[in-house]
């Protein structure tokens, strides 16, 4: 478990002092990915450089299973280093070493034998699904693979902690979900802690169970990744989200949607995981004089589940409407009838 | 046909003054490389910036490192006659160039070390720090490796830059092609021997210039 209390980073520049990282307080759980997201400038690349230290903080503590990581001195803090792997955005790999070299230098570090640096290697090498590949150099890998080296460096002393910098910031779409789909299964297969920043919804929505949002050196909202999704309280979250499910015509297409329809009703419905399943639709025609007419939907895919939306109108007689809309209440999935245009 | 165009030219004293001109450079270019990488390194390491970040360390050393590069060689080679002295035992001959060249050199290839040294990305120091590696595993296993290809291509353009140094020694008796060259040729009005040690120093100069250039591409992953 990491726990993260009051801490915060301050820089001294020629003519003010920036707060990157104020007062932030955080539990992450052992074995969990938890995502920190927000825009550049936010302070989450601050947060997560200060997490091993490579930044030291200004005040606040991190704890880390029992061990005070801010309050280490040097040399106890190169070891606790050793049990917390960091991928970067620009993969940081040596370019004068081999696949095998790059992966082996932290064992080399950690002052692992030779024998049992390559039998590690090679396993290493298989993990990251870059057998084969072991005798190139970096120069000869495309992107996706170079961050598999430097996944398979961060994970070769086996740490308890990997720290993720933007590690898919520099990839193709495509790319990235191979990525992503590699970090769930390590953390699936080897139980580890991630931590991860990222300013793209997308990997949060892939990969982590819970997300916090930064803006300004805090955290302004925290919780389980549907949940945001669900409901995002701050102005920022709403716009993350609307990263993964928004659709840029929305607002046109709802407007459109008010002037074509103007009886009945139109109503938004929220499934969430388990609900996804439920034929609610068809029930409801059946239950209820009511047609229904799909105005729009959409449905997404999180570590915790499923998450959809769906814009429906309703067309009938008003009480027959409020009746259906109170069905559709008891049922647990949310609906939200007056939609902003 | 050799000796019509060549008079005045005997090989044996080529050969001589060649050797001279090869043990001179060899040597002064390795000293230069040791004393070179060892203030380039402090250069770079204290730095703003670097691992040993420390101002008063940067600008003796930064200090040190200009004030040599300022002063002309042929004057410098004048100034350190009791040092040679006193470390040689002598102020004629190749041997006795050796501590004017280094001393010459070093400073000129430390800033290339220092230029060199600022070219290895920082995300690659930081991932190493984030390993725990220590300061010496830095410099050893991260910079120096990593920044090979543009040593070594210093060294090379330090090592030429040294050649033409060893013949402005050979003005005050260090012996070598540039010694010779002014000494038995242009003094003697046979310019036919300039024209060969020229020559020959121009060969030096392209093996040098061959061998640095194929090394640091040979090293160069990127």
């Amino acid at each position: 478990m990491i726990s993260i209390k009051g801490l915060s980073k301050v820089f001294n520049t020629k003519d003010q002092e920036v707060r990157a990282v104020d007062d932030l307080d955080a539990t992450i759980e052992s074995g969990e990915i938890f995502g920190v997201i927000g825009y550049s400038g936010a302070g989450k690349s601050t947060f997560i450089r200060l997490l091993n230290r490579l930044e030291d903080p200004s005040g606040g503590t991190i704890t880390i299973d029992e061990e005070e990581i801010s309050s280490l001195s040097k040399g106890d803090l190169r070891l606790a280093r050793q049990e917390m792997g960091m991928i970067f955005q620009h993969f940081n790999l040596l370019w004068s070493r081999t696949v095998e070299d790059n992966i082996a230098f932290p064992l080399e570090i950690a002052g692992v034998p030779k024998e049992e640096r390559r039998k590690r290697v090679d396993e290493l090498v298989e993990l990251v699904g870059l057998s084969g590949r072991g005798k190139s150099y970096p120069s000869q890998l495309s992107g996706g693979q170079k961050q598999r080296v430097g996944i398979a460096r961060a994970l070769a002393n086996r740490p308890k902690v990997l720290l993720c910098d933007e590690a898919t910031s520099a990839l193709d779409p495509e790319t990235t979900d191979s990525i992503l789909d590699l970090l769930v299964d390590i953390n699936a297969k080897l139980g580890l802690t991630i931590v991860l920043i990222t300013h793209e919804m997308h990997v949060i929505r892939k990969i982590c169970h819970r997300v916090a949002v930064m803006e300004a050196g805090k955290i302004v909202e925290e919780g389980d990744v549907l949940d945001v999704f669900l409901r995002p309280q701050e102005k920022v979250t709403k716009r993350f989200v609307d990263q993964v499910m928004g659709d840029p015509d929305r607002e046109d297409s709802l407007a459109l949607i008010k002037d074509k329809y103007p009886l009945g009703e139109v109503a938004q419905f929220h499934f969430v995981g388990e609900r996804t399943h439920q034929a609610l639709i068809s029930e409801l025609s059946r239950k209820f004089q009511v047609n229904i007419n799909v105005l729009h939907g959409k449905i997404t895919q999180t570590q915790k589940g499923a998450y959809g939306t769906l814009i429906v109108h309703l067309e009938g007689n008003e009480e027959e409407i409020d009746r259906a809309l109170a069905y559709v209440k008891e049922t647990s999935v949310e609906v939200e009838v007056t939609i902003d245009v | 046909m050799f000796e019509q165009l060549f008079p005045n030219v005997r090989i044996e004293d080529m050969i001589t003054a060649t050797n001279e001109t090869l043990f001179m450079t060899f040597f002064s270019v390795l000293g230069t490389f040791i004393f070179g990488l060892l203030l380039g390194l402090l250069l770079y390491l204290t730095g703003p910036g670097g691992l040993w970040e420390n101002k008063f360390a940067n600008w003796i050393t930064a200090t040190i490192v200009n004030v040599f590069r300022a002063i002309p060689f042929i004057i410098l080679i004048l100034l350190l006659f009791p040092f040679t002295d006193f470390l040689v035992g002598t102020i004629r001959g190749p041997k006795a160039a050796l501590p004017a060249l280094i001393i010459g050199g070093a400073p000129f290839y430390a800033r290339l070390v220092e230029i060199a040294l600022k070219e290895v990305d920082k995300g690659v120091v930081e991932a190493a720090k984030a390993m725990g590696a220590k300061y010496r595993t830095i410099i050893f296993r991260v910079l120096l490796p990593e920044s090979t290809p543009a040593l070594i291509s210093g060294l090379t353009v330090t090592a030429i830059a040294l050649i033409s140094y060893t013949a402005v020694a050979g003005v005050i008796g260090a012996g070598g092609l540039g010694d010779f060259a002014y000494f038995y040729g242009f003094q003697r009005n046979s310019f036919d021997v300039v024209f060969v040690c020229t020559i020959l120093i121009v060969i030096i100069v392209f093996i040098f210039q061959f061998i640095g250039d194929f090394t640091s591409r040979k090293l160069d992953k990127r």
